[in-house]
């Protein structure tokens, strides 16, 4: 078995007993890379020798040995829209093709402070925007499990690393699903924090008030560690939560008698695909031959949540995407005869046509005479779907369905209609809304392509969360499932 | 019925920043009619009295004492950027 298909605490005893030494995890990454990257297309970015010199520091200064620090000399590697000094990042657009920044992200000094060594920058949908990776400025991630089908996005790139093994584990960002849609589709386990948990200082920003970033990895037991590396309040994001992080290891007790299960019957309704639905029903099956119990419910206004997110990110889009101008940062087009057509030329030569889309509804939603009837009211219905969570988790401790309506779809089988494609996020949307945290784990196979099981929880919940997916990864053996590169 | 006209997309265009082709401001006019169509469904929902959610967790003010401190460096700040001239980003003429 490769290194990087070990957990993290196998890893971190290696190193300790000295079996194996950082530069071992390092050449393991790149190695992989080299073997399956021609294939996956992964990333954007590798940070070879930078990665092989920190490994090597490592090695002599601590003599391999991790000390405390559980994550010190593992291989991680990044989503393009977290910033990394010095490491180009280009949240997947041409408009920052030749961009460098001048900082670290919150998250990225966090893993540095915990000793992870940064492989690379992982492919996404350009600025966060789509589902498959196929908006993707540069190339088109393939999904391990069948390269002529989409790793999801648009934490793409992420996902696809990990089900890949080229790194243990990666971070990603969710907005509308873009780290769940993706682990589903790529059988890997990935979670969106509560919003507010983890802080987006040196996150390329998308829609601000859904934006999360978050941990993809191949266990439950491993996304525990990577959260707790980066949780917790940073003075440098004003819409970072000041609350106690828990011990999140210490949750996976494996226990889950009398566990409250709410179903909710939209999560399972016509457009969910008979086997994802059968998946799901199997799986609460074991959580109930684990003591859980479980009954449906009702997410009333789950079917306004599509239209509402689009016009809430688009409109938040459309303001955040206005800072890319050719002036500061970024590509500048070379034919300017004024300001205005430098604006306008970089941004429209700059753009892909998924940005300008969204941007162009944003601004539509956001300008005099709509912004009521189009902003403001999807403002209104979004207190009714959080509205909705909340009646639920009056009674319950988690709500569990599928994470996505189907597989993972052929690359180029939805990119003409783009209603077709923002339909994909349909069960992961509402989560953002209401700003509850949610992961997605592996529950089987349909057609050689994996499903995802999503279980959402309570705001700062994560706890539980992760309790339930840990009892049902040691109760069933889909994690185990390796893609045949 | 269309939601949205030509000249509405040519005039939004504008408004943020971006030039368009005829042939974009056809695709787009088609494509932002069928969105904006799909959310006019948010309309059969009474929300006379419902609050609007801007943020899901209580915000407050977070403030600190107005101490004078280091900034980003003069060639750190224009290390990125496109054009230059005596530490300055530097534009094509206004007008």
């Amino acid at each position: 078995m490769s290194l990087l298909e070990k957990k993290v605490s196998e890893l971190h005893d290696l190193l300790h007993k000295k079996e194996i030494n950082v530069t071992d995890l390092v050449d393991a990454s790149f190695d992989r890379i080299s073997q399956v990257e021609g294939k996956v297309q992964a990333f954007l970015s590798l940070n070879e020798e930078h990665a092989r010199r920190m490994a090597k520091e490592l090695d002599d200064v601590l003599a391999g040995y991790p000390g405390e620090r559980i994550l010190a000399g593992l291989p991680i590697a990044l989503k393009d829209n977290i910033s990394t000094k010095g490491i180009r990042t280009t949240s997947g657009s041409k408009i920052l093709d030749n961009f460098n920044p001048i900082y670290d992200a919150t998250v990225a000094n966090r893993l540095y402070e915990a000793g992870a060594i940064t492989i690379g920058k992982l492919n996404m949908d350009e600025f966060a925007m789509g589902s498959s990776n196929e908006n993707s400025g540069f190339h088109v991630t393939k999904n391990p499990w069948n390269t002529d089908y989409v790793p999801g996005g648009s934490s793409g790139g992420s996902a696809a690393s990990v089900a890949a093994s080229e790194v243990l584990f990666s971070l990603g960002s969710d907005t509308g699903g873009s780290i769940r849609q993706p682990a589903a589709y790529c059988g890997v386990v990935g979670l969106k924090p509560t919003y507010g948990l983890v802080s987006r200082f040196g996150l390329i920003a998308f829609a601000s008030s859904l934006d999360q970033i978050g941990p993809i990895t191949r266990t439950v037991e491993d996304n525990a560690y990577l959260l707790q590396a980066i949780a917790g309040h940073d003075a440098m994001d004003s819409t970072s939560a000041n609350v106690e992080i828990p011990d999140y290891l210490s949750s996976l007790t494996g226990d889950i008698k009398g566990l409250r299960i709410a179903v909710p019957k939209e999560y399972l309704a016509e457009g969910v695909d008979p086997e994802v639905k059968e998946k799901v029903m199997e799986a609460l099956k074991v959580l109930e031959g684990q003591g859980a119990t479980w009954e449906e419910v009702s997410l009333p206004h789950s079917k306004y949540a599509l239209a509402t997110y689009y016009l809430l990110s688009s409109s938040e889009a459309s303001a955040n995407l206005s800072r890319f101008d050719g002036v500061r940062y970024g590509v500048r087009s070379d034919n300017a005869e004024n300001l205005l057509e430098l604006y306008k030329n970089s941004r429209s030569e700059g753009f892909g046509d998924e940005v300008k889309r969204r941007i162009m509804l944003g601004t539509f939603a956001l300008s005099s005479g709509y912004y009521d009837a189009y902003y403001k009211k999807a403002q209104k219905v979004r207190t009714l779907i959080k509205n909705d969570f909340e009646q639920v988790f009056n009674d319950f401790d988690v709500i569990i369905g599928p994470t996505t309506p189907t597989t993972a779809f052929k690359i180029g089988e939805k990119t003409d209609d783009p209603l077709t494609m923002y339909a994909n996020d349909i069960l992961t949307i509402p989560v953002n809304l209401a700003g509850v945290p949610a992961i997605s784990v592996p529950c089987g196979f349909s057609n050689g392509l994996p499903v995802g099981l999503q279980i959402i929880g309570k705001h700062f919940d994560e706890s539980t969360i992760y309790r339930v997916a840990s009892v049902f990864e040691q109760a069933t053996e889909h994690h185990k499932a390796k893609p045949q590169l | 019925m269309s939601q949205i006209s030509k000249d509405e997309v040519k005039h939004v265009a504008n408004l943020a920043r971006l030039s368009l082709s005829e042939e974009e401001v056809d695709v787009f006019t088609e494509q932002l009619d069928a969105i904006i169509g799909f959310a006019e469904q948010l309309n059969e929902l009474d929300t006379e009295n419902i609050e609007p959610t801007t943020h899901v967790l209580e915000l407050r003010n977070v403030l600190r004492e107005d101490q004078a401190r280091e900034s980003v460096p003069r060639e750190e700040a224009l290390k990125n950027a496109p054009d230059e001239r005596d530490g300055q980003f530097k534009v094509p003429k206004t007008f």
